[in-house]
């Protein structure tokens, strides 16, 4: 039985490298997309019409758009217009990018949840768009965003994936398809370790995100 | 202190403000009345622009109304609002609802601000309240935090719209009691109300407002005795029937 898993237990070093990768890219994606989608969203519930503009544009391509196709773009468009970086973070900023459009989405909706009235008196005294949002609206959009957002932010963990796939090193399904073509170990106990693997970041984000809501919920 | 000039609005097809004339004087006290839907709440949403124009002119304290932006949110600082649904912020206390505005936009320090808010819950009579969340304070408590939160900007107008509509009967009073305090002390107010004894014991002007446009602009006494128009006697005689 311990034979069986013998690829696993014998490139154990490296199965570790590639989960603290995929961390990497798990953690930099969660918050460049929350901040990116937060302010597209404020940019959609703008009074100036452009920043709208840009807002809806923004979700309507990279929402619609697979995400391969954006992670293309970024990865061989940007080298085209001069911009050169390690091939990882052209990944992470599409993979951000891509990201970016359902965290608005989420977080647009939680906006939409919170009574007018309440934006109203806050512009009634004299806080500015900008002031109104941050401190009156958001705040009590945050109770109704978390499972959403929870959501988005576990499935683009998973979608850190096919950035590992671009032939970024390094991170478990690169390690995954080494291993298993170049290295031709057995398939199987390859990618239960590298589910596992993807399992120790999805799970306890999961619990993360239920705690997380409880306590929004309680305090108002 | 306010002065609309030719001003009008529409919803759509709706023409909700009809070329209207309004000057409230610095110190008076002008009460709105008028049938359901004849433009009150707009007329005075229009005036911290909470809800934009379509034409003419309004000037708060000798200066028009700014475009969008900062130089908007300033004049909005200057206009105290009420609201008939409180809208206090539900995420803070009431404390800290009347805190805000004066850090955030006076750009005042926290002690400060806390010494202004507990005054002016005193003076509304809710300072034992200050640390509770709105939704544990009744209606009327509300309402009087409310006031007390516009307050806080030292506001060259208040504008009340329906401050007592939302309230169960017996909660009324304190809140019209708040307000015709603050009258006397000179506060300049725009009042949408239908509180008839507040129109006539507090304002010192009657706006009648019908199908978006000013019908009569007269003395209280001269309103509720002499109305000229058949459709402000006609408001009067519902309202006044029972
Ligand atoms: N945001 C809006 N969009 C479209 N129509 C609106 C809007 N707000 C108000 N209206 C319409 O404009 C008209 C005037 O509304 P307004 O709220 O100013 O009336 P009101 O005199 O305050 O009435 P009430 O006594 O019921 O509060 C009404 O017919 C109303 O249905
Ligand atoms: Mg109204």
């Amino acid at each position: 039985m311990l034979d069986y898993f013998a690829p696993v237990t014998d490139n154990f070093g490296l199965f570790v490298d590639a989960f603290l990768g995929t961390l990497m890219i798990c953690l930099y994606g969660a918050v460049g997309s929350l901040v990116l989608g937060t302010l597209i969203a404020s940019f959609r519930v703008s009074p100036l019409p452009p920043l709208r503009a840009v807002g809806t544009a923004w979700v309507t391509v990279f929402r619609n758009c697979p995400l391969v196709i954006v992670l293309f773009f970024f990865a061989f468009g940007l080298p085209e217009i001069g911009i050169n970086a390690p091939f990882l973070w052209f990944g992470i900023t599409g993979l951000v990018v891509y990201t970016s459009a359902f965290v608005c989405e989420a977080v647009r909706s939680g906006i939409n949840s919170v009574s007018a009235g309440q934006a109203e008196a806050a512009r009634s005294i004299g806080l500015t768009f900008t002031q109104s949002l941050s401190t009156v609206v958001l705040p009590q959009a945050l109770r109704t965003v978390v499972p959403p957002l929870g959501s988005v932010i576990i499935a683009m963990f998973k979608n850190s994936a096919i950035v590992g796939a671009f032939g970024v090193g390094g991170e478990l399904f690169s390690t995954f398809a080494t291993l298993v073509s170049a290295r031709g170990l057995s398939i199987i106990p390859v990618l239960l370790g590298v589910a596992v693997g993807y399992l120790l970041i999805t799970v306890p984000a999961g619990f993360g995100l239920d705690v997380l809501e409880r306590r929004v919920a309680v305090s108002r | 202190m306010i002065r609309m000039t030719a001003v009008d609005k529409h919803f759509g097809d709706l023409h909700v403000l009809r070329d209207i004339n309004l000057e409230v004087a610095s110190g008076e006290v002008v009460v709105v009345l008028g049938p359901s839907g004849s433009g009150k709440s707009t007329l005075c949403r229009a005036i911290n622009r909470l809800e934009p124009i379509d034409s003419g002119t309004i000037e708060v304290d000798g200066a028009e109304l700014p475009a969008e932006g900062k130089a908007l949110a300033k004049l909005r600082s200057d206009v105290g609002m009420v609201f008939q649904q409180f809208n206090l912020f539900a995420h803070k206390t009431i404390a800290e609802n009347v805190m805000l505005g004066p850090i955030k936009v006076r750009g005042k320090s926290k002690s400060e601000a806390h010494d202004t808010a507990m005054q002016l819950l005193e003076r509304v009579g809710i300072a034992n309240q200050a640390d509770k969340y709105p939704a544990q304070l009744s209606g009327g408590q509300q309402q009087r935090a409310a006031i007390a939160r516009a307050l806080a900007m030292a506001p060259k107008v208040m504008l009340f719209d329906e401050p007592t509509s939302a309230l169960d009967p017996e909660m009324i009073n304190e809140v019209l009691e708040a307000m015709v305090t603050l009258a006397k002390e000179g506060m300049t107010m725009l009042v949408v109300t239908h509180e008839m004894g507040f129109a006539r014991g507090a304002a010192h002007r009657v706006v009648f407002m019908s199908d978006g446009e000013i019908v009569e602009d007269a003395t209280p006494d001269t309103f509720f005795s002499n109305p000229t128009s058949d459709r402000a006697k006609d408001f009067l005689g519902k309202i006044l029937a029972h």
